[in-house]
């Protein structure tokens, strides 16, 4: 073969994807709903966004309890429709819906085969209205939850949220996402139809819907199943806003025996919408939200520490966060603490190069892209984004926002979020192995996670 | 229950509809492009047609651990470039490795297509092998083991534990992750023999799926792979195994699970030979296990109330067409202490003998075949999905059309041929592995 088959090809242009038709309608009873036409497969993807503001506090556990029985339940029955007939009913359609909750708001999310629309959003607005919580499903759902958590409760993952969310937020209502086992065992019927009748509601709720069909029919087919939808529920409440983060001694939420350690830092950063976000975004990207990151080249690659670390931006109502994670086995916990430290103050203290960030650019770019590229993706990103006050717009303007960032503020950015100093640093693992090894690092505090 | 007459009328299932085109090299590389001009992104992805089944013994974990291999550099491209030139120009890569195949895969820009092809074409002709490479990959591999399997509940069950019940041979029965001191003893010889045997570009299917002008893309197919030269392909092997004619046990037990669980094997016809009867087994998984209306959830969790979840699915991980024979129909159930696994298996062939007796009405097949029809629509919309599916279907089958199609096909069995299904599931040729919690007395 001749030479110039193996010189590596120029990137070429890519045409810009056209913003996808969609339309936008606010019901009477305070319901938006945005349809967005997405070529592709005959199904469409339905997301339902209701605000519900968690409570903090001691009615923090009460209240997660029953929300997590709620969203269990709430497809198990309405007044017209056994939980059989709702199960049939949906499957007939090739669809599925189902129920979830974080801290900021009730979700449901579903899809079906395109001709099967009107039939979700039937059985969606029956549920919502008329969810009779049947006593023997709230006990039958109630008791499968506590084996669930059982389960949950033996999750390296889902421990090390709990713990930092625990060390992070305290006593706010943020901090309470682990359901706790007697509390769940305390729920009863009359307390999740309660919550429901008072807290779910249409008002400054969001439903969008993806699919390859016309927005103006898919308002239509949407109005006419939840249209008529009113409530007395006040859906949202006062949230605190986010504790101050003070960053302390590095904890060891102690799990004996532990093969791995499952290191985590976390710290305040700023919404999507707040001028330094797209600087942050790529600093992010470089020290560790790709493969191609700082942080994979040098615990995996070079060490061989560890198999997906990573950093991460999220957004919530009370506020934002950064985090970077990394799970290691345990003999090497102090070496791969003090590489990921290494390169916090890498990236806080350094320009990064022009390369560097302009690799971080076209990912960030090109990700926003493929996301949106499916209809099921297209929902997901937009149902994150509406309840922020963002959107398709958003979503089109966010290549010119990261194009015009400069290698000043990516370091700007950084600094402001990232330094270790503002970070806290959460451990789960084995503390007789590690509590020596880490406090050389600096000063350790030993934590139990019998309370999460 | 008799249903009633007044049945809502069946929903018309309908097919993906993908244009497809395909040619093949001098050097034995099959090629399908599948053109569809809808967002300006684009899909790659090469299928090396040898998974964990075919790894040699004493090597166990090495299909994989060469996978990681392929990341490592090739003839043109440095340690962490391929990474860094895909995500460069905006786009997203990994690979993964299955029972019998392997794949490697891009979605980025369309106008990235010709990088994309550029870098699988280096690695299918020249990987850089180094000992430094395996060495730093092996402890890579030894993390990614201990985040997924040893510290996990439940971690490997039951596609690491089911195996080696159900099956007598090395290939069907072992454990694809690999055993720590076979990894660590992975040498270079071992992955250049590898490469040589199984990386042949007739050993391969490239799939490119998108944003892609057919012409454009066959002359860059052309010039980047062409130059690749052929060596011989393995040969098919046959890892067919006789189908238990007596109930096979096992039981394992887990220190960091909190309750017991249960997995049921069964043997199901050969998905490539036998697509019609096959088509059926994947419909029964999901009278049985899909969703609230299915009879397994219906009976075990909503109305007994003696299982905590049930899930059904054909193939390791539940891609029932990216298989080869022999293929497990594998029930997955956890439940509290309470309840006996006895009293689980006793249940579960109830409800087998319920279909074989009272058969399954035109309802309950029609609700079952739209289910199946949204999920492999939905599948089929994601981009890597599409792409993968095109590739491993185009390498197992030389059909890669079937893709599109599978929703109608499915959506032509007949409830007889779900009856026959349920009564291959006997107690006498299922395969039974028990997880108790805590370890071992």
């Amino acid at each position: 073969m001749s030479a110039p088959a193996l010189q590596r090809p120029v990137v070429g242009v890519t045409r810009t994807a056209k913003l996808p038709p969609s339309a936008e309608r606010t019901f009477a009873n305070g319901l938006r709903v945005v349809a967005v036409r997405k070529p592709g497969v005959p199904v469409v993807e339905l997301r339902v966004r209701l605000p519900l503001a968690a409570t903090g506090g001691k009615s923090a556990t009460a209240h997660t309890a029953r929300l997590t029985v709620l969203a269990e339940t709430i497809l198990r029955g309405t007044e017209r429709r056994t939980a059989l007939q709702i199960a049939e009913e949906l499957q007939r359609v090739g669809g599925a819906l189902g129920a979830g909750s974080d801290a900021d708001r009730f979700a449901l999310g579903g899809s079906a085969l395109s001709s099967g629309l009107p039939v979700l959003l039937d059985v969606l607005a029956d549920v919502l209205q008329h969810a009779t919580y049947p006593q023997r499903e709230v006990e039958g759902e109630r008791d499968r939850l506590l084996q669930d958590l059982a389960i949950a409760r033996t999750q390296p993952g889902l421990l090390a949220a709990a713990a930092l969310a625990r060390r992070v937020y305290g006593t706010h209502p943020y901090a309470f996402e682990l359901a706790h086992v007697e509390a769940v065992q305390a729920v009863t019927r009359a307390q999740v139809r309660a919550l429901h009748a008072s807290r779910i509601g249409p008002q400054d709720g969001l439903v969008v819907i993806v699919g390859d069909l016309t927005p103006a029919k898919m308002l239509d087919a949407a109005e006419k199943a939840l249209g008529g939808w009113t409530s007395d529920a006040k859906a949202d409440r006062e949230l605190p806003p986010m504790p101050e983060i003070v960053p302390g001694a590095i904890e060891i939420a102690n799990r004996p025996g532990a093969v791995q350690t499952n290191i985590r830092f976390a710290g305040a950063s700023v919404p999507r919408d707040d001028p330094s976000y797209p600087a942050l975004l790529l600093a992010h990207t470089v020290f560790g939200g790709y493969f191609s990151s700082r942080l994979v080249a040098n615990i995996r690659e070079d060490k061989g520490f560890t198999y997906s670390p990573r950093s991460s931006l999220d957004h919530a109502r009370a506020g934002s966060t950064f985090s970077v994670v990394a799970d290691v086995a345990t003999g090497v916990t102090a070496p791969a603490l003090a590489e990921t430290l290494h390169e916090l103050l890498r990236i806080t203290t350094a320009k990064v190069g022009a390369d560097e960030l302009d690799a971080a650019r076209r990912y960030s770019i090109g990700s926003l892209a493929l996301r949106s590229a499916t209809q099921a993706g297209l929902a997901t990103t937009l149902a994150g984004l509406l309840p922020s006050g963002l959107g398709l717009e958003w979503l089109r303007e966010q290549p010119r926002r990261l194009g015009s960032v400069t290698v000043d503020d990516v370091l700007a950015a950084a600094q402001q979020i990232m330094a270790p100093s503002k970070l806290v640093t959460v451990l789960l693992g084995d503390a007789d192995a590690i509590a020596g090894p880490v406090g050389v690092i600096a000063p350790v505090e030993v934590t139990s996670i019998a309370d999460l | 229950m008799p249903r009633t007459a007044t049945r809502p009328a069946a929903i018309r299932v309908p097919d993906a509809n993908l244009e497809i085109s395909r040619f093949t090299l001098g050097n034995g590389l099959r090629v399908v492009l599948s053109p569809d001009r809808s967002a300006p992104v684009v899909g790659v992805c090469v299928v090396y047609d040898v998974g964990f089944r075919s790894e040699p013994e004493g090597r166990t974990g090495f299909a994989h651990l060469f996978e990681h291999l392929m990341f490592q550099g090739s003839e043109n491209v440095g340690k962490m470039e391929h990474a860094r030139l895909v995500e460069g120009a905006g786009g997203v890569m990994n690979g993964s490795t299955h029972p019998d195949f392997t794949n490697y895969y891009e979605a980025l820009p369309s106008g990235a297509l010709e990088l994309a092809l550029w870098l699988e074409a280096d690695r299918m002709r020249a990987p850089r092998l180094t000992q430094e490479n395996l060495d730093n990959q092996i402890s890579v591999v030894q993390e990614e083991i201990r985040v997924n399997v040893m510290n996990q509940p439940y971690g490997g069950f039951p596609w690491i534990s089911l195996p080696p019940v159900a099956f007598d041979t090395f290939a069907n029965a072992h454990n694809g992750y690999g055993d720590f001191a076979e990894l660590e003893s992975a040498s270079l010889d071992d992955a250049r023999d590898f490469f040589s045997r199984y990386y042949a570009p007739g050993n391969a299917v490239l799939a490119v799926a998108g944003d892609l002008d057919v012409a454009a893309t066959t002359e860059m197919v052309e010039r980047l792979f062409g130059g690749i030269k052929a060596r011989k392909v393995p040969k098919l092997p046959n890892f067919g195994e006789p189908v238990p004619t007596k109930e096979r046990r096992g039981v394992i037990h887990d220190a960091l699970a909190p309750q017991p669980a249960l997995a049921i094997g069964w043997r199901v016809p050969d998905p490539i030979r036998e697509l019609d009867d096959y088509l059926a087994s994947v419909l029964l998984a999901e009278v049985l296990t899909d969703g609230d209306a299915s009879r397994l959830q219906r009976r075990l969790v909503l109305d007994d109330r003696i299982v905590t979840g049930v899930s059904g699915y054909l193939g390791a991980f539940g891609d029932p067409f990216e298989v080869r024979d022999p293929v497990l129909l594998t029930l997955e159930v956890h439940h509290p202490d309470s309840t006996k696994a006895g009293k689980v298996l006793d249940v579960v062939q109830e409800e087998l003998a319920r279909i074989r007796t009272e058969g399954i009405d035109a309802d309950e097949l029609q609700r079952v075949q739209a289910r199946v029809a949204a999920q492999l629509l939905r599948g089929t919309d994601s981009l890597v999905g599409r792409t993968n599916h095109l590739a491993v279907v185009e390498a197992q089958r030389g059909a890669a059309e079937l893709v599109g199609r599978l929703p109608s096909m499915l959506a032509e069995v007949e409830a007889d041929a779900v009856v026959a299904a349920a009564a291959r599931c006997t107690e006498d040729s299922r395969s039974v592995l028990e997880v108790r919690p805590g370890k071992a007395a």
